[in-house]
């Protein structure tokens, strides 16, 4: 009947777009429905406090950064009631996120049907109500759907789904159970509004919105203040980002004078290419960029994030969030199309990041620091395909990166979870993520060791996982843009841009070799050699329930075979190719085109062969060499090596990067505070002179008022006396 | 339909919810008096409210109907409406506080309803009069019956010694009013505001000497009245001393009163020489302003603090009357309104938590008052939020204010200084006000404070209807101010005829 309505609606409009009266109609429930789960999951974590009591009253501050530690505090209150709500939460939180993929997946199949006339339609736009009109400046509620939004709310919603399924076995003791799903909710709604949304503002409506429940998460166990230090970084980190966002947004406005997508898109071509201008709305944007997705110099946040629950790394700080920037950069094609130099800086960024970021990960202990360092590396991977317009790719790689990165988070969150149920039998406060504590889990834990191994393979590149075809995707382009773009043709001081994308590809190779090394290295040390968790804890190291392997295995399963997306033409032989880049091309193939220099330049078999040969050796030389390097007696050891000097320790500490900025920029800004703006402007202008001078000029005045107000009525009259012959002489001499 | 006001029916049609209110209090002071002594006031209190609502009644049909009037001593326009039922509301709003007041410690006779309802047909004969006879008669009618509420009291010397202030200071200031308008006659030989405004607009070279010492006689009168510095003297005396159901009866509504006549007499008679009142009037503002709210920064009484705080808010209203245009006119009748109820709500829950016996009540004292009487905090809140002009929070305040600098900033000559310096004394304003929730809801109860009372509820019925209809109003202010602004006071210019906005622009160019 609504269905009927609708087409009939649709019919009526005289230009009807092929998803008008379609199921697409819907798409105002997709943010709505994890709204409703955020509402529901919110009062259901209010409802129960007041029955049981604050959360947190036994929180044990000494149990460090462990996820699980709130167990025991937990079990001493736990009641039946608090049960019954959380299964509540349990089947809403998931359920609200799953209806919302089968709904993606309806109007995804809706997009399938409409086929080619989809292609020169345009986006599906539809507005919901005005919401910032002021003078010139309209903004609406509008959420506009196509290609590039449609993939980025599969994969939302999809893994999503699967790691709210796997929260409810993570979570099932922790007293924050419902407010854990009441955020998670939430966070899928931003986020959906941040791909969804129809313009910029609305875009950083969601962008914000997941910067929030990022934060909140991340600082979930609040009741530690490590855990809540590390919330308040994030979020002021990308305040930095946001800043730059927002220039970039009011630079649009000033010269465009629209902000949403499709007036931007056709406003684009009246800026100068290559102008300062854009290039400036292009490098603003890419700070934007640059926070919310952990690029160089503003990544520091996120390894302290890990310090949230694990599926939310696994699904925040992984899978999507960190994802919006090259989101943002796609969506934004138009725009760094007609600023090569932007584009250039982008992929040189990235590309920085993902050696740099590599470097780390090869020396950390902690499982989950190992996988946020890879996170921001591979990150730096989508923002290299970005820059050289390769946008499709970048698209591609943040799928595949989604499907194996959240698969290595949930496994080591299943890892940690075995390894602090058996701290938690023999009461034995041990790091629970420290890889020196683990060890020979294969044998205890063999599900999530084989789906691990295979992400692990997928991220190295290694042939066949999804993770290779989507890299070398990524390096393709790179080579492809070094040999002729737009990009190419510019110099960066001095150097031509060829041979800094040259520079890039062999960056990339590099960052390839050592990802390589550092994951097998994680797997060795996890998985593998002698168990170092401890002679008590050993019989109680088991797999995690079902509902935790379960999605895992789904995510094997994506990880595996996601490279059949987007098959690259000379493996025509396994299916059809390029389905993604076909997917994409009607939102991104005008601006890869005209990064390209024309056309987007197609490399001759022999040369692609040449460089998947050169990808695949490089992940196996890595591989091989961290079996080598790794195996034997260090496996077996307890403790770490001996203390390490130069640069070992440099990497160790991730370059002290961390130390430094609070040396010489935090510490100097604090004293700067301290000194300058609290104790001389604040106490001494403000406080000593302004607040304390008026003050004493305000006794001064009360001082005198209280002379005059003496009580005594004679002198008041006289006082009205004297004022009526001023007013008198004021009057008549005027 | 105009009513002819010579003809003595229609007369009384025009004077018919002042005529209610007057006979009403005669009849509940015959009743009041037959009644045994010591019987309970409440019902001659239930028999004020319905007089007051009977005129409420009378004045919603008689402004639905549309009723005129020609020139004559009455005026008949949406300005007198508005103002008398800011006057009725605060009239309805102190005699529920006195019935409280007056059954919980301090007995004060049931003659006091009756008096309140004198003073209150008083100030509704200075709301419509045209003429300076009745806005003579109107202030006397007024000031006796409140000189007589201030000191009802009998048991207390301060009540005593507030009301004797306030007669002497308040004859005195008669004196000048009474000498102004004897003055105004001698010049123009009339007493008719209409006729003031032709004769001193015809007068070719300007008015004489007599006429313009005479404005600035009837303007220290007035000053008096609406407690505008350097009158403004006898104002925390008389309102610290008065039982506190009185003193917010003389902080709203005889505040309303006289600036209403105040904004009458002066646009309607004496419009014509604008210029020659502007500039003193300019400066009583200024000087009222920041006076009022330097000295209540100071201040930790309670009920001083809030007389300071109605000193500054004279200031404010002055800005309005400076404008010497409709809208500014309408701004202030707005401003009145918020301004009673914010000020009736303040005294009453002065009231509620004062114990029994009048005493000075420190601010201090409320420390922690959020802890214990959660609602009773909430409700000061939002009446000192209206005060400060907080929007949202504040309610009507924030429109109340924002009306006001429309007014001063659109005026044909903008009082954009008068606006600043407005601005910033509610700023400085702020000082106080917000001083009172910190202490509400920072300070911690000190664990040997004494327990507040049960607030009565007639009070609370008075404090809750307050603080909603603040609220409310301030929600969706714009229709009840499109009201105000039609049919209201118009300036009357130079010409001599009252005139258009646009026609006072051509004449300001």
């Amino acid at each position: 009947m609504m269905l009927a309505l609708l087409q009939a609606a649709a019919e009526a409009s005289p230009a009807a777009h092929p998803l008008a009266g379609t199921v697409a109609e819907y798409v105002w429930m997709l943010p709505l429905l994890p709204l409703l789960g955020f509402v529901i999951n919110g009062l259901l974590s209010i409802v129960p406090a007041y029955h049981a009591g604050p959360e947190d009253v036994s929180h044990d501050p000494e149990a460090g950064h462990t996820d699980m530690a709130h167990e025991e505090a937990y079990e001493a209150e736990a009641t039946t009631f608090h049960r019954r709500w959380n299964a509540l939460s349990s089947v809403v939180g998931p359920l609200v996120v799953g209806i919302a993929f089968v709904l993606a997946a309806a109007i995804f199949l809706a997009m399938r049907a409409a086929g080619p006339s989809l292609e020169t339609a345009g986006a599906f736009v539809r507005t919901y109500g005005s919401w910032m009109p002021a003078g010139e400046l309209r903004i609406n509620w509008g959420l506009q759907l196509d290609q590039l939004s449609m993939l980025m709310t599969l994969i939302i919603t999809g893994v999503g789904t699967l790691i709210h399924l796997f929260s409810i076995g993570y979570m099932r003791t922790d007293p924050g159970y419902s407010r854990y799903f009441a955020y998670l909710n939430l966070f899928v709604c931003f986020m959906l509004v941040l791909v969804l949304g129809g313009s910029y503002p609305v875009l950083f409506v969601g962008w914000e919105g997941v910067g929030l429940c990022s934060y909140l998460l991340i600082g979930f166990w609040f009741s530690d203040e490590s855990n809540a230090n590390a919330g308040k970084k994030a979020f002021i980190v990308n305040r930095v980002g946001d800043f730059g966002f927002l220039v970039a947004m009011f630079l649009l406005w000033a010269n465009l004078g629209t902000l949403d997508y499709a007036g931007v898109d056709a406003a684009a071509t009246r800026l100068v290419a290559n102008g300062a201008l854009v290039t400036a709305i292009c490098l603003f944007l890419f700070l934007g960029c640059a926070g919310k997705s952990a690029q160089l110099p503003l990544y520091i946040w996120l390894p302290d994030a890990m310090a949230g629950p694990t599926p939310v790394s696994a699904l925040i700080h992984a899978a999507t969030m960190v994802t919006a920037g090259v989101y943002l950069i796609a969506r934004s094609g138009a725009l760094f199309a007609l600023a090569p130099f932007a584009s250039l800086l982008v992929a040189l960024t990235g590309a920085l990041t993902a050696l740099f970021a590599a470097t780390i990960g090869l020396k950390q202990w902690d499982i989950k620091k190992v996988l946020a360092y890879s996170t921001v590396s591979q990150l730096g991977y989508m923002f290299v395909a970005a820059g050289v317009g390769a946008y499709s790719a970048a698209v591609f790689h943040l799928a595949t990166h989604a499907f194996f990165k959240a698969l290595l988070f949930l496994g080591a969150g299943s890892v940690i979870y075995a390894l602090h149920e058996a701290y938690h039998h023999t009461h034995r406060e041990e790091d629970a993520q420290d890889m020196r504590n683990m060890g020979g889990l294969r044998r205890h834990m063999p599900v999530t060791w084989a789906l691990m191994w295979a992400a692990t393979l997928a991220i190295a590149g290694v042939p066949v996982f999804s993770g290779f075809f989507s890299k070398d995707q990524i390096l393709g382009a790179v080579y492809g843009a070094a040999r002729h773009s737009a990009i190419g043709e510019l110099r960066l001081l001095g150097i031509p841009g060829s041979a800094i994308l040259y520079g890039i590809y062999v960056l990339g190779l590099v960052t390839a070799l050592i990802t390589a090394i550092y994951m097998t290295r994680m797997m060795l040390y996890t998985f593998h050699g002698a168990n170092r968790t401890g002679e008590g804890e050993r019989p109680h190291l088991h797999e995690a329930p079902w509902i935790m392997t379960g999605p895992l295995a789904v995510l094997g399963v994506l990880t595996v075979f996601g490279g059949w997306l987007n098959l690259p033409a000379v493996l025509h032989a396994l299916g059809p190719e390029a389905l993604l880049d076909r997917w994409l091309a009607p939102v991104v193939a005008r601006a890869s085109a005209t990064l390209a220099g024309g056309e987007v330049a197609h490399l001759s078999h022999a040369t692609e062969y040449a460089l998947i040969g050169a990808a695949v050796a490089v992940s196996v030389l890595g591989i091989g060499f961290a079996v080598v390097r790794y195996r034997g007696p260090l496996l077996a050891k307890r403790e770490a090596e001996a203390a390490e000097t130069g640069l070992g320790a440099a990497v160790r500490q991730a370059y002290y990067v961390d130390r430094g900025i609070g040396r010489y920029l935090v510490e100097p800004t604090i004293a700067l505070s301290r000194k300058v703006l609290w104790r001389g402007l604040d106490v001494g202008l403000i406080d000593g002179v302004i607040v304390n001078g008026s003050a004493a000029l305000m006794r001064g005045v009360a001082w005198a008022g209280a002379r005059i107000q003496t009580g005594n009525v004679g002198n008041y009259a006289w006082i009205v006396a004297v004022g009526a012959l001023v007013v008198i002489g004021a009057v008549a001499f005027r | 339909m105009p009513l002819d006001l010579s003809v003595p029916a229609s007369l009384v049609t025009a004077l018919l919810p002042d005529l209610i209110v007057m006979g009403g209090a005669m009849a509940l002071l015959l009743w009041g008096v037959w009644r045994p002594e010591g019987a309970s006031g409440r019902p001659v209190g239930v028999g004020a409210i319905g007089v007051c609502l009977a005129a409420l009644a009378a004045i919603a049909g008689m402004a639905v109907q549309g009723i005129t009037a020609g020139p004559g001593p009455i005026a008949i326009d949406n300005f007198r409406w508005a103002t008398d039922a800011v006057i009725l509301v605060g009239t309805i709003l102190s005699i529920a506080l006195a019935d409280d007041y007056g059954r919980r410690a301090e007995p004060v006779a049931v003659e006091s309803h009756a008096l309140t309802l004198l003073a209150a047909s008083g100030m509704m004969l200075l709301a419509g009069a045209r003429d300076l006879i009745l806005v003579f008669l109107g202030i006397e009618v007024m000031s006796v019956a409140v000189y007589v509420l201030a000191g009802i009291n009998r048991r207390s010397a301060r009540s005593a010694e507030a009301a004797l202030k306030y007669f002497l200071l308040g004859a005195f200031s008669t004196a000048f009013l009474l000498y102004g308008v004897a003055l105004v006659y001698g010049a123009t030989g009339a007493t008719n505001l209409t006729a003031i405004g032709s004769a001193l607009a015809a007068s070719p070279p300007g008015p004489g000497s007599m006429a313009v010492i005479g404005l600035a006689l009837m303007l220290v009168g007035f000053a008096f009245k609406v407690a505008a510095a350097p009158f403004h003297m006898w104002t925390p005396d008389v309102y610290d001393g008065a039982p506190t159901p009185f003193t917010a009866f003389m902080a709203a509504a005889v505040k309303a009163a006289a600036f209403a006549s105040f904004a009458r007499v002066f646009m309607e008679g004496f419009g014509p020489v604008f210029v020659r009142w502007h500039s003193v009037l300019w400066w009583l503002a200024a000087l009222t302003m920041v006076l009022g709210n330097l000295i209540a920064l100071s201040q930790r009484n309670l009920k001083r603090m809030l007389a300071y705080s109605s000193i500054a808010h004279a200031g404010y209203l002055l800005v309005a009357l400076v404008t010497n245009t409709t809208e500014g006119a309408a701004a202030m009748v707005f401003y009145l309104f918020a301004y009673t109820l914010a000020t009736v709500g303040a005294f009453a829950v002065v009231m509620a938590l004062a114990e029994g016996a009048e005493r000075p009540q420190d601010v201090r004292e409320w420390s922690g008052l959020f802890s214990v009487r959660p609602l009773l905090a909430i409700a000061m809140a939002v009446f000192m939020l209206a005060l400060l002009g907080f929007p949202l929070a504040g309610g009507m305040g924030f429109f109340a204010k924002w009306y006001l600098l429309q007014a001063a900033l659109k005026a044909p000559a903008p009082q954009t200084r008068l606006a600043v310096l407005l601005v910033i004394t509610s700023v400085i304003s702020a000082g106080y006000y917000l001083y009172v929730i910190m202490v509400m809801f920072m300070r911690p109860r000190p664990a040997d404070a004494a327990p507040f009372p049960d607030t009565p509820a007639w009070t609370r019925s008075v404090i809750v209807g307050a603080a909603v209809l603040l609220l409310a109003l301030g929600l969706y202010p714009s229709p009840i101010v499109r009201w105000a602004r039609s049919s209201s006071l118009q300036p009357t210019t130079a010409t001599g005829v009252p005139s258009t906005p646009e026609a006072l622009r051509i004449t300001a160019r």
